[in-house]
Order: C-alpha cells, then structure tokens, then sequence
C-alpha cells in the first residue's frame, strides 16, 4: 500500500505493508534511530514520535494510520530553537543518564509544553509519566523540564 | 585558587545522547549484516532427545554446540554453563541454537518450524526443594554451587549463656534490571579476527570468554563497548554468553552477524537478582545487650553458577549489618535450581543481606520496647571496631552524625513516635535505615583476580587520552574520570578525551563493576597523571611513542598495588573483606491504604558518605536513581514465576516506578575522604539502592505495627500480614 506522510517537515511517500510498525520504517527506511525501542509494546516511550503534534508510542503504532499525517521525530525536532532550550536545561538539570530513554523524554516535553508553556511539577510529571527511565528516579529529568519552560519562555 | 572537585559540570556525553545521535548498538549497520535469533528451551529441566530442522532456505543457517571451536563454556567462576546446550536443558529460556539469516521476519519463521523433541525430568523450582535435594540433583550431589562459612569469636557459647534469643526469617525475591536499552551484540569475522561489538559492562570479561569459546590467541579476539543504554549488573556476566553466539555465527557465516533481543526475550533468560531466604537469630544477656548473631543465608542461583558464589559472599560480608557484634557465626550457600540464572545486581548480594538485618533490628527492638533507632545506635560500628570477617575498620564513620543529618532533614523521630500511637484511618509510617557498601572487589579480588592496569596519552597537540575499560554505562564515568585527570594535570576538561573502550587499544583496568571505576581505577589515573604531568619522568612504562618534531606524544601506565593494610585471609574469610565502606543512612516515609493495602512515598530522605565527591549532579544522579530502583524492588516490582515460567514477561506486566510515584527526594552528602581514592573519592553506584527497601519496609511496619519479613510488600502480602499470617 502506498503511504505518504510528512516526516520532519518533508514530504515522503512508501510502498509497503500498512501493518508495519512505524517505528520500523522510521529506523529502517529513513535511519533515524534517535527513535529508540525499549520495550515494543507502548510501555516505555523510548520510541515517542509526535503525529499531528501528538505524543505516540511508535512501536504500537502500525505506519498506515500516519497517512496524512505529520509524523515529528527526535531528528526534525532537534533543529528547532526549542530543541536547544530542552538540551541545554537536560543538561544542565543532570536529567541524562544512559541516554536510550532521552529523546523519548524530549519529544514528551515538547508535547506538554506546547500545550502549557509553564506546567507545574504535577502536570510535568503527568506528562512524562508514560516514559520510563530506570537511572535518575526521574526528579532530574522533572528539573530539566522546569528550567527549560523558565529558559524558553516566549517559545512556547 | 583551584576550584573545588566537586563543582558539577556538564556531562561530556549528554547533548549527543539527547539529540539522539548517540550510536547504540541497535543503530549499527555493517555491510551483509545478517540477523539471528534464538531457539530457547521451552522445558524448565529435560534432556534433548532430537532437534528437527526443516530444510532452510538459502542463505540462512544454523548455528549451535558444534560450532564452537573451542570450550562449550562460558568463562565465568565455575565454566558450569554452556553457550549453547548440549544434551541436557535446565531453566526455561536456556539457549539452544540459533538461525542466522538476512531477513528478520524469515528467521523468525525458520525458527518456529524447528522442533525439539524433550524427555522431561523432574525439575527443583523452589530453595527450599534445592536444599531438600530429593530429585536429581542439578549440580554436584547436593544443589550447591557454594557454601562457607564465617565464625568469629565464640558464638555457640555466648548462644549458651544467653538470657534470650530472638529469631526471624526474611525472604525476598527475583528482580530484573530493565536497563532500557536490552541487551545485543553484533559479531564480525575478518581477516582471521573476531570482534564483537555490544552493549556491555566489561569488555575484558568478554574477551576472555571468547578466547576459551575458540580456543584461539588472544590477538585474535577485540571487543568494542558500544553507548551503553544502562547495565546495573545486567550486562557484567551475561553479556559473555551473547557475545559468543554472535561471534560463532559471525565466523560460520563469514558475515556480520547481529544479536538483539526484545524486551520479552530479554525478561525471560537474562540474570536476575538473587531471590533469598535469610535467618538471623539473636542472643541477648540479662541486660538486653547483644551478645551474639547467627546468619544463615541460603540463595537462588538459578540453573548456573555465574557469579553466584560471589554475590553469596558479598551478603555474609554484609550479614551484621552496620552493627557491632562480639560473636557472629554466618552460614551461606547458594543453590542450584531450574529457574533462570541469578546474577549480578547493583548491590550484589547486600540489599537482600541488609533488608533482613536492618528489619531483624527493628523487630528485635520492638520487641524488647526499646526504640529502634536508640537500639541501633548503641550497637552501631564506629572506627577501630570489627567487621564481620575481623577486619579493622580504619577510618572514620560518621553514621551519627549523618543519623543526625537525616534526622533533621525529615523529622524521624517525632514522625516515628507519632505514627505509632496513630490510630487514624490512614496508617501512616516512617522507616530508616543504616548501611555500607564495601568499596570494589571483595577480599584480595583487586590484587589477585583484577590487577587493574591503566594508561594515559599525550598526544602531539597536548590532549590526553585515557586508555582504560572501564565503560560509561549511564553512571557518568566518561565525565568523572575526565574530570579526575584534567584535575590532577591542571587541564580544561574537554582537552582529556575518554571514549568507549576497545580491547585492542586499551589495557585491562577490570569490570566495571563492583562501585570499583572511580576508586580504583580513578585512583591509578590520577596517579598515571601526576607522572604524565612531571613530564620528564624516566619510568621504566614512560615512553616516547614518537619523538619526531614537535612535543613528542608521551604514555605512561600505571598498575594497582594494594594498600600495605590490608590483611585478608580468603580460606577463612579472616580480615579485611574491602579496601574500605562507603556508608548511607536512608529515610522513608510512607502511607498504606486500609482498604488495598498499596503504598503511597510521601517522604524520602538520604545522606550518603562516598568520601570526596567529583561531582555533585552526577552523584546526584546515582543516589536517587538508586534509591527510585531500589524502592521499586522493595514495593512495586514482582516477578513471579510458576514451574520456571516468568509470570511478568513484559513491562505492561513486570511494573517499575515512573515518575508519578516517589516525591522529590532530598539527599545530603557528606565529606569523609579516603586516601586511596582520587581526591579522596569512594564508591557510590550500588550503596543507595541497599538503603531503601529496608527503609521503606521499616515505614510500613511502623504505619502497620506488623513484623515487615517479605520483599516486594505487596499489597496481596500485606493482607496477609494483617490478617495474622505468617
């Protein structure tokens, strides 16, 4: 079946089977392995993507219900001046650990900001609470996003 | 002035990994690379009566015990277990061959259609069974991979004269690491050299494992770490096994061959944390003063020894906890069973150990009416006292004061008096416990196993290269280590460069393991860099590599010599069991609802003694991801297991904490340095994890005013508690 989507601002169509997960083509088709898989049944985010500015799971996600749609990864999103904010505030929040669950967090604070600029620590760790990270205990990731709804304020 | 080493600075590795260019090893291509699976056994204990395997299409193979042109062992303690099995299975998931081919979907295919015709035998599931030992027994005559025994003072006698015994049984059980990146490896065959590229702890470990897996020269094998999506023990002694699969597959083939599992595979045959079952029993005299402990620890192994007898020795070295007992009698022994291999885990052995000392003291002050904490603290360690195995304590422990410490940051002590004279409908409680981790290898482990050898590098254009194996796993040692030696050559960090080890280029500087990579091999680097700064040093390892024009590069080595004092006698376990202890005293407080009996964190608290920081964020980091694992092992996360199935083969099913379950923790450090660190740093990694389930545990006795003798405290267990059971 031919599927076209546009994947980090471009426009791209396939031919394949509509039941492949997303996450598959996204990694063997297009090579953006920033999109990462961790558990391959919805559980852990290290496969987010946001389709139509919402945060997926790429992994349960098949590729021919993207048709259409806007598909953004950790790849488009990290050229972004959003991005940057989001970089430097992990870093310097400490919330980067091993790394495998990091651009699953990102694009998930990229969700909940773009819908609340200046979330409080409930709504921060509600909006993360579909991610898993087994190295910080998930306060330093928590920090990361605080500072960079401070840092970028006017971004969002 | 020179800035403090503890100053917090920017992990090296952060933007690369956030930006998700960092390259891990599901993101390696390599021309040809072919993919493989695996067959695993689907009987918990049988023998392999025939495998029947349909013709396979073009380009595909098999690959299994005959393809091993060396030793069927995987090199570990006791060579016990197979790469791949040969006539007899022994847990469930137990890998049997592999099909290697160009597509995934195909290979899956070929796998499912290959039939293994089983004779079944009767399989030991339980430690209790293992010891009973009625069945055939799984390895040597009675189950035992290992047994010792420690005896210090006179122990039957002070038994003899007591005034009163007290007893308890604390039980725990499986955990799994779920580092978020699974475990894979890819192998590669040219030019007659095998080089495996992976997710892994310990690039040494692997190397050795191949060379008796082939029985080829050492030159002939190189093993290269890739980023490393976290380990916590997960990939120290497994990840020799895959290597080898993939290796073997790589020279039958000729082709790059790639070896990743998916979370359920994952789940289902890697190691796990040693489930246990400990006794501790008590003599008090006529004062109620503690006179004497009996430990008996008994672990599960799994279906092969792996590091089983070291982890074993790493809990009887923590059996008395933080106390000081005249006469101490511990008795441990791991056995062999038809579940799944246990192995290491961030704590290796002591958060089994601890969580039954630190509730046995509880309980045995409770029932004494005395306060817990007063009660621990009489009895507590302090410097020039014992350990268990007799060694001296030589240097400070400032557990007062830290009790102090904590004391304050959370209200201990008024909470605790509260809580218990609480009868409101939400019972509420607060716990705390006090503990150590010894610092690297267990006895002489450093000096006669490891001999850790380190190197540094002048380049031409005045950077320096550290040359070690010790890998960056998440824990922030591409930072700290850069750190230890930019310090101690007056450098700007970013001219020290550290990247992920190959054995073909740097030397053994041992696993990264143990709470051992700063200490250790912080400690040889910072002594390599003081001679790499003098310069003109004429050691015998400092060499100018090239003395062409300009600077020349310049190398210097450096090997691990123990401090003069340590005294360690491995065939009695008599002296120093560690070079030194870092110390934790952790705070937890808790609610539990009357009616489902889940437990809700409102409060955690943590201050830790690691000696000097290097840096603060990432210590950080370690202690609270530390204590969130180790909180989930103590309340959230079970993994149960029926006739050697994993019940919780997935994360919708195994539950570790996300972020909604644990308030903002507050956590204190304080400075104790230890001259044989760098700076005067001592381990960090392992010590939080040991420190929260006996803390949260402690918390729910006090809300529950029961005995706590069970990790996980399920809610299904806490019913049972309250309603009377054992």
């Amino acid at each position: 079946m031919k599927i076209s989507f546009v994947l980090n601002g471009r426009d791209v169509l396939l031919d394949t089977d509509p039941l492949r997960r997303l996450l598959d083509v996204l990694r063997d088709e297009f090579n953006l392995t920033g999109v990462k898989e961790g558990c391959g049944e919805g559980e852990c985010g290290a496969c987010s993507v946001l389709v139509n500015d919402k945060i997926m799971y790429s992994c349960i996600l098949p590729v021919g219900s993207v048709d259409g749609s806007r598909v953004l990864t950790i790849e488009g999103y990290r050229e972004t001046e959003r991005y940057k904010v989001l970089q430097e505030a992990f870093t310097e929040a400490g919330s980067v650990q091993c790394g495998f669950c990091t651009p699953g967090f990102i694009m998930a604070a990229e969700a909940l900001l773009s819908e609340d600029a200046s979330p409080d620590e409930k709504s921060i760790r509600e909006a993360i609470s579909g991610n898993l990270c087994r190295c910080t205990g998930y306060s330093m990731i928590v920090d990361g996003i605080k500072i960079a709804s401070r840092k970028g304020r006017g971004l969002w | 002035m020179k800035e403090k080493v503890d100053r917090s600075i920017n992990r090296i590795d952060a933007p690369e990994k956030t930006g998700g260019y960092a390259e891990y090893i599901a993101d390696m291509k390599f021309e040809g690379m072919l993919y493989a699976k695996t067959l695993r056994s689907e009987k918990p204990r049988a023998v392999i009566k025939s495998i029947d395997i349909p013709l396979l299409p073009e380009g595909c193979y098999v690959v299994d015990k005959n393809d091993i042109p060396g030793k069927n062992r995987v090199k570990m303690l006791l060579d016990d277990q197979p790469f791949f099995a040969e006539d007899i299975v022994n847990y469930i998931g137990e890998p049997i061959l592999l099909v290697v081919g160009p597509d995934r979907e195909q290979v899956a295919q070929v796998l499912s259609n290959i039939r293994v015709l089983y004779e079944e035998m009767e399989p030991v599931f339980t430690i209790v069974d293992a010891v009973k030992c009625d069945k055939a027994s799984i390895y040597g005559e009675d189950n035992c991979f290992s047994g010792y025994e420690i005896i210090r003072g006179d122990p039957d006698r002070a038994f003899r004269e007591a005034a009163e015994a007290i007893e308890g049984e604390y039980r725990t059980g499986l955990q799994e690491h779920i580092y978020l990146e699974p475990q894979g490896v890819i192998g590669v065959y040219e030019n007659e050299r095998v080089t495996v590229y992976g997710s892994m702890q310990c690039p040494y470990y692997i190397k050795t494992a191949l060379v008796q897996g082939f029985g080829w020269d050492e030159e002939r094998i190189r093993v290269v770490q890739t980023t490393t999506g976290g380990a916590f023990g997960g990939k120290e002694e497994y990840t020799s096994i895959i290597a080898g699969h993939a290796a073997f597959a790589a020279v039958k083939t000729g082709r790059p061959v790639r070896l990743i599992f998916d979370r359920a595979e994952d789940i289902i045959c890697t190691t796990k944390r040693h489930p246990s079952i400990i006794k501790i029993k008590t003599a008090l005299d006529k004062n109620r003063k503690i006179t004497a402990m009996e430990v008996e620890i008994t672990l599960d192994g799994g279906a092969y020894a792996g590091l089983s007898p070291v982890v074993l020795q790493r809990a009887m070295f923590a059996a008395t906890g933080v106390y000081n007992i005249p006469n101490i009698k511990v008795k441990g022994r791991v056995f062999a069973t038809n579940n799944v291999p246990s192995g290491a885990m961030r704590g290796f052995g002591g958060p089994q150990a601890f969580f039954a000392i630190e509730m046995h003291m509880q309980s045995l002050a409770e029932s004494i009416s005395r306060d817990p904490l007063d009660f621990k603290m009489e009895n507590m360690l302090s410097k020039g006292d014992l350990t268990v195995t007799g060694g001296v304590l030589r240097y400070e422990v400032k557990l007062p004061q830290m009790i102090d410490l904590v004391e304050k940051m959370s209200g201990y002590r008024r909470k605790y008096e509260a809580f218990i004279n609480d009868r409101g409908e939400v019972p509420k409680g607060i716990g705390l416990s006090i503990f150590y981790h010894g610092c690297a290898f267990t006895g002489s482990g450093e000096k006669e196993k490891i001999r850790a050898r380190v190197k540094l590098k002048k380049r031409k254009d005045g950077k320096v290269l550290i040359l070690v194996a010790s890998v960056e796993m998440g824990q922030g040692s591409s930072t700290t280590l850069r750190k230890i030696v930019a310090r101690a050559m007056d450098l700007p960090v970013e001219d020290v460069i550290y990247e992920n080890p190959d054995t073909d280029i740097v030397p053994d500087s041992g696993p990264t393991v143990a709470s051992r990579t700063v200490m250790i091999v912080g400690f040889l680097l910072k002594k390599a860099a003081e001679r790499l700064k003098a310069g003109g040093e004429k050691a015998a390892d400092f060499k100018v590599t090239e003395a062409c024009e300009g600077p020349a590069e310049l190398e210097v080595t450096e090997e691990y010599e123990e401090p003069g004092y340590i005294k360690w006698g491995h065939e009695k376990f008599e002296g120093d069991a560690y070079p030194t202890y870092s110390w934790g005293v952790n705070v937890v407080e808790v609610e539990v609802d009357p009616v489902t009996f889940v437990i809700k964190v409102n409060g955690i608290w943590g201050v830790y003694d690691i000696g000097t920081i290097i840096d603060e964020r990432i210590i950080r980091g370690q202690m609270e991801g530390g204590i969130a694992q180790g909180l989930g092992y103590a309340a959230f996360e079970v993994m149960n297991t029926d006739c050697g199935n994993i019940l919780q083969p997935s994360l919708a099913d195994y539950i570790i904490p996300n972020s909604k379950e644990f308030p903002e923790m507050e956590i204190r450090l304080i400075d104790n340095p230890y001259e044989y660190g760098p700076f005067g740093a001592k381990g960090a990694g392992e010590l939080p994890f040991i420190g929260a389930a006996p803390a949260l545990a402690s918390a729910v006795q006090n809300a529950l005013k029961v005995p706590i003798k069970r990790l996980p405290v399920t809610p299904e267990y806490l019913l049972k508690v309250a309603e009377g059971e054992k």
